[in-house]
């Protein structure tokens, strides 16, 4: 399974897209494999602060519930409130429509940390 | 985990098929194929065919077969005197609780079979074992069986299909003979998804034969155990390890009518009837939550304060929201009543409610 190289990802399985400040996150298409059919995203409100490496949301499917890991610290400019109403967008468009939020950075320099989609591609097949 | 976990005669098929494997009970066995809901809603719609083949299968043949039986299940014996005719029952310990589930069937005369759960195959044989008379012929036969659910609306066409003409399908709630696609089965238009359909019985050396037999009708999905459990949650059928196990008994599961009144002299009897005197002080019931998943264990409130604890959750791929089985006081299980079940760091609002959950299938119409 490759990713796209359009961005980064974390070892939570987030992917970000950073444009400028602001990064965009959303879960890997490998994630949203595993977790199969996703039923409900819950997401933080604009405004909210997030802390790279803490939970700032939960995505279940029928049979689990993951938390949703910041892969950056800074507060949250954005929600993809689409994904109230159809959480299965995670499924069929992880890297596209099912984005969950937008994040303005306050350290540009966590994404350093973060994996280019080979390095992404390697560590999921290390499993 | 180091013991070997242990494969249907249908693992290579599921493999091929692209199913997700994972641990049940000793089993390596598919939870899903495509996807839980997909397969879910394929079951309700049309048909889909699940490998059963972890669960147990034993014989029980001779004159002390029914006085035996009689003694170890709770249900009456009696209300499947005719040959071919299946009940839903109980085995309980001698303080009521409940050893497992089951479906005891009159295979022929002097001859019954019992479909025990995998989780308690062992446990469940040496239970009869040590209670057995000497006469009795009793037969752990499941390495050598298989068991392959078909259910849906279409399950009875295509199980028809492959019977050939002039195929009649047993009535609901018996077993018959029969000869499927030119395998000798065991045909039980029994099953756990509220659907019409059939579990098919055979040797497992046909069982890869039997399963692309049944697979090559474009009306029927594969469904793991995934779709299993969502399907049977939504008819309230209960779940072994999930609503109940050894610490509850029959009447506070709601399974009294499985448990005859007049019936006395099995194991568990006095317990139970006392029980059923006294009134369970905590009762299992329905629960139909409003945005978040119950899950098992998870704890049930009323007025902030917990009253229970979630039995089975799941998320209704039907009703498309959160539903639920769970143990609260008896004071709390009117329906209607309003709880609310702890959901992780959120508190969810439930109704209880009487279940199946989902009333329109093609088992009711």
């Amino acid at each position: 399974m490759a990713h796209p190289s359009d961005r980064l990802y974390s070892n939570d399985h987030e992917w970000v897209i950073v444009d400028g400040d602001v990064a965009t996150i959303g879960i890997s298409d490998f994630a949203q494999d595993q977790l199969g059919e996703v039923v409900y995203v819950d997401l933080p409100s604009e405004g909210d602060e997030l802390a790279a490496g803490d939970a700032f949301g939960e995505i279940e499917s029928v049979k689990s519930v993951s938390e949703l890991i910041a892969p950056v610290t800074g507060e949250v400019v954005e929600v993809n409130g689409a994904l109230g109403d159809s959480p299965e967008t995670v499924n069929s468009d992880a890297h596209g429509a099912g984005w969950m939020v937008k994040v303005r950075m306050s350290d540009a320099a966590e994404t350093e940390a973060l994996l280019s989609a080979e390095d992404y591609d390697a560590f999921i097949t290390e499993g | 985990m180091a013991e070997e976990l242990k494969r249907t005669a249908l693992y290579e098929e599921h493999v091929a098929l692209g199913a997700r494997m994972v641990p049940f009970a000793g089993w390596e066995m598919p939870v899903q194929y495509g996807g839980i809901i997909e397969e879910h809603r394929a079951v309700r719609s049309s048909a889909g065919v699940f490998d059963v083949g972890h669960m147990a299968e034993f014989r029980v043949f001779g004159f002390e077969a029914f006085d035996f039986l009689q003694r170890t299940l709770t249900n009456d014996l009696h209300r499947i005197s005719e040959l071919g005719q299946a009940q839903y029952t109980l085995m309980l310990d001698d303080e009521g609780h409940i050893i497992d589930d089951l479906i005891v069937y009159h295979t022929g005369d002097l001859e019954y079979m019992i479909i025990a759960n995998a989780g308690n195959h062992e446990s469940d044989f040496a239970w009869l074992v040590e209670h057995a008379p000497a006469e009795l012929e009793l037969v752990d036969e499941s390495a050598r069986t298989s068991l392959i659910a078909l259910q849906g609306p279409q399950a009875l066409h295509v199980a028809g299909e492959l019977a050939g003409p002039g195929f009649v399908p047993p009535p609901r709630f018996t077993i018959a003979e029969a000869s499927l696609d030119g395998v000798p089965v065991l045909l039980a238009r029994t099953g756990y998804t509220g659907e019409d359909g059939v579990e098919i019985v055979s040797g497992a050396r046909h069982a890869a034969a039997l399963w692309r037999a049944i697979l090559s009708f474009p009306e029927v999905t594969p469904a793991g155990l995934g779709a299993r459990d969502t399907l049977r949650l939504e008819m309230g059928y209960p779940l072994y390890g999930s609503d109940m196990d050894r610490t509850i008994d029959p009447i506070s599961a709601g399974l009294g009518w499985v448990v005859p009144k007049d019936k006395t002299g099995y194991i568990g009897a006095e317990p139970v009837a006392g029980i059923r005197e006294s009134g369970p002080t905590t009762k299992l019931v329905g629960l139909l939550a409003e945005g978040g998943i119950p899950r098992h264990g998870y704890a049930v409130l009323h007025e902030g304060v917990q009253v229970g604890k979630v039995a089975s959750g799941t998320f209704s791929p039907t009703l498309e929201t959160g539903i639920a089985t769970a143990y609260v006081s008896a004071d709390l299980a009117a329906p209607g009543t309003r709880l609310d079940v702890e959901v992780r760091k959120k508190t969810v609002p439930a109704t209880v409610v009487k279940p199946p959950f989902v009333t329109h299938t093609s088992l009711s119409v």
